[in-house]
């Protein structure tokens, strides 16, 4: 009874199965090595979406990857806003595009990164250490340098305006299509003020930002470091009290606040390209994405302006230096994948097509892929941007740096240094007193 | 025993079925089923956000280990948290009071308008409410705009000085409050015309035999018949302008130098920019002990005077 009870039972089942098999036939499909969801920094710039879409997607043809690729604006903080809620439900993108501070905030929930980082740097060299403060956790590499939207923000002058009225000829010390000459040792703050303090009295003043968002904290943080002005060491003690860089900093942007514009401290990161692109302004610090615009607004402000490095302090040339970083969620299924992608990525032709596509704004972090024909080409005027990538004298900068991530963030995010300037100008406080009302804030950025 | 429990079996089921059709049809219940679905939706909606935060707030920053009261016990001791209380506050209490006296004026003097042409009116008036406040707010961010400001074109062919707007502190503020009231005050007007329409036509004939002029009409009649309707209008407005984020955040993001962030903004400020969650659902939760005080009075209010009645 038994034995027959089984064995119609074995049958039973057998015959099911095999109809599964016959309904249901294992078909090879083209997605053989499963599926990835990258989550993509939507870029301003037109069609630069389109050469990384392309690269990604001849990646999957051959790889057989279905792939999805989303594209996440940072405006309204979107890609942030998504990256935390991603990060809080721990589900979403498989690769995701993340600010420069978040990889080392949410390094806990990522997937290191070393293999990766340890091809790219055989391939292309050192990676520049301003990154790697960002992206190397306690003790391994928690993401990679994102190639688009990766930018310095180094001034972008009036070459008219600087020459004529200020006596100051830009194409002296940058010439077009060439190395720096000589007389750009000259090119340092005092310079700047001098000239400003002209500028202005002919109407046309420096704008440089003084608000809150990621352009105004950029420049001041390298202006900073230039000083060596330090607020919070790399050991996360607070030090401003003790740092002459900072109260050199703060008397020297004093006199430079007298002569810009009154509402510099309102200034979010498109008021200073409208201002520059108005031709009212004669300076700006900003990646080439204003002189794009303008070069459809306003040709003829176009042809006047030229992107030239970070004017000098008595610590050195800084450029404010702003990436955006990949990284593989913990919870990815596909990581092998995602990996493989970006390691596609950063081959050096396809981030040269991506540097292209961006006509020159991106920024590798690379030294060795700082040198694309795509910034000896774009004009008028010819050279406007070929001193954009950072090479020679220059220090990448990343604002609040050396302190530690977590302290750094809350520096950055508040806008410590600009509201700092704010205090001892537009506030009315004494030097004195602004660093005392910093040292306080600073405090309450300590939390762990 | 065979017999009776088939019996007794057969009865408890009717008996059952009974109490539950009584139960079904019942006026309460069918309203509870009814309304259920929007229970729901607000259990999970509302509900559940609110606890959730109320977690998060006893969380330490890396959202790890269970700190009781201890975000709350930082912020008190910062100074910049303090600054915020005091701004939000007069943000609220300035915009909510604007709103109701401009509400008031305006719908007396739609009340007023012919009733052929009061529609139109009306329409025009909502305009401001009716647009969604992110848009509406960046038309205004360009009417204050540091570069291309549409006041500061009309001063300077006026041969008057230019305005910061938005980068002085104290304009930023005006800026920031004149913009919710222009934002708010259609809600206020609206709420006041149907109070006015609903005042008896009687009360204001019987004032005029007495010889009450207009003001005594406005003070005697007009406000007592409106003061609920005040009260529920006032609260429900405080509760909103305390918890506004998109017009400060687009005008000019709690800045300069703080001046102007209020609960909303700086709690995004922290919690989403500064990855700080737990500090940053501490201080939007902050809002809650003020609305639920400001609440208790206003009800209070409008409880007695309904006892009275």
């Amino acid at each position: 009874m038994s034995n027959a009870a089984s064995s119609r039972r074995r049958f039973l089942k057998k015959s099911a199965a095999a109809t599964a098999a016959l309904a249901f036939p294992y078909i090879r499909t083209s997605y053989a090595a499963g599926s990835l969801s990258v989550g993509y920094w939507d870029h301003w710039v037109p069609g630069a979406n389109d050469v990384l879409t392309k690269i990604c997607q001849d990646w999957a043809k051959k790889e057989k990857v279905e792939l999805k690729i989303d594209y996440i604006t940072s405006q309204g903080n979107k890609l942030q806003l998504t990256a935390q809620a991603e990060a809080q439900a721990k589900s979403g993108h498989d690769l995701m595009t993340f600010q420069a501070w978040d990889p080392l905030d949410k390094q806990k929930l990522l997937e290191p990164v070393d293999d990766v980082m340890a091809t790219l740097v055989k391939a292309n060299g050192a990676i520049d250490p301003a990154a790697q403060y960002l992206i190397k956790g306690k003790s391994h590499y928690v993401g990679v340098p994102a190639v688009t939207g990766t930018q310095v923000k180094p001034p972008c002058v009036r070459l008219d305006l600087f020459k004529t009225v200020a006596g100051v000829d830009i194409l002296e010390m940058y010439p077009t299509l060439k190395a720096p000459t000589k007389a750009a040792d000259n090119w340092n703050w005092d310079t700047l003020v001098k000239a400003a303090e002209k500028l202005h009295k002919e109407g046309h003043p420096v704008g440089l930002g003084l608000g809150q968002t990621t352009d105004s904290v950029d420049w001041v943080g390298a202006m900073f470091h230039s000083f060596g002005a330090e607020l919070v060491n790399a050991k996360g003690d607070i030090v401003i009290k003790k740092s002459d860089g900072v109260k050199q900093a703060l008397e020297y942007m004093q006199r430079l606040v007298k002569v810009m514009p009154a509402d510099v401290f309102a200034w979010d990161d498109a008021s200073n390209n409208k201002y520059i692109i108005s031709g009212q302004g004669s300076m700006i610090m900003n990646p080439p994405s204003a002189y794009a615009v303008a070069k459809r607004d306003n040709p003829k402000v176009a042809e006047q302006l030229y992107t030239i490095p970070m004017p000098k302090g008595p610590k050195g040339r800084y450029a404010p230096y702003l990436p955006f970083i990949w990284g593989v969620w913990g919870f990815s299924k596909n990581k092998s994948a995602a990996k493989s992608l970006l390691q596609t990525i950063w081959q050096r032709e396809n981030v040269e097509k991506l540097v292209e596509g961006s006509i020159g704004y991106d920024i590798p972090s690379f030294a060795s892929q700082r040198h694309f024909k795509v910034w000896e080409e774009i004009a008028p005027p010819k050279g406007t941007v070929f001193h954009y990538p950072p090479k020679q004298d220059q220090v990448l900068s990343v604002a609040c740096a050396p302190a530690p991530a977590g302290i750094a963030n809350q520096m950055y995010v508040q806008g410590i240094q600009t509201k700092l300037i704010a205090q001892c100008t537009q506030g009315g406080k004494s030097v004195a007193q602004a660093i005392d009302w910093a040292a306080s804030e600073l405090e309450g950025y300590m939390r762990t | 025993m065979a017999a009776v429990i088939p019996a007794a079996g057969q009865a408890a089921p009717a008996k059952r079925r009974g109490g539950l059709a009584r139960f079904t049809r019942r006026k309460s219940t069918i309203a509870f089923l009814m309304a259920l679905p929007l229970i729901l939706l607000i259990g999970g909606l509302v509900v559940y956000p609110a606890l959730y935060s109320v977690h998060l707030a006893t969380l330490n920053k890396s959202m790890e280990h269970f700190v009781g009261f201890g975000n709350f016990e930082f912020l008190f001791k910062r100074d910049l948290f303090w600054m915020v209380v005091k701004q939000s506050c007069i943000f609220a209490v300035t915009a909510v009071l604007f709103k109701a006296l401009i509400g008031f004026c305006v719908a007396h003097f739609v009340h007023n308008v012919p009733a052929k042409g009061q529609r139109k009116w009306r329409g025009m008036l909502l305009i401001p409410w009716v647009i969604p406040p992110a848009m509406s707010t960046l038309a205004w961010f360009w009417l204050f705009d540091p570069s291309y400001s549409a006041f500061n074109w009309l001063f300077a062919r006026l041969g008057l000085p230019t305005v910061a707007w938005l980068g002085e502190p104290n304009w930023a503020r005006f800026a920031v409050i004149l913009v919710n009231v222009w934002y708010g005050a259609p809600f206020f007007l609206i709420m006041y015309l149907a109070a006015l329409k609903s005042v008896p036509e009687q009360l204001y004939e019987a004032a005029a035999i007495d010889g009450a002029n207009w003001w005594q009409k406005i003070w005697y009649v007009t406000l007592p018949m409106m003061r609920n309707i005040i009260s529920i209008t006032v609260l429900f407005s405080l509760i909103v302008t305390f918890a506004n984020f998109d017009i400060v955040r687009i005008l000019t993001s709690g800045g300069p130098i703080d001046q102007t962030h209020i609960f909303a903004t700086w709690a995004f400020n922290l919690g989403i920019q500064g990855n700080d969650i737990p500090l940053g659902a501490s201080v939007s939760l902050f809002m809650f002990p003020i609305l639920a005080i400001a609440a208790f009075f206003i009800l209070r209010d409008i409880n007695r005077r309904g006892n009275e009645a």
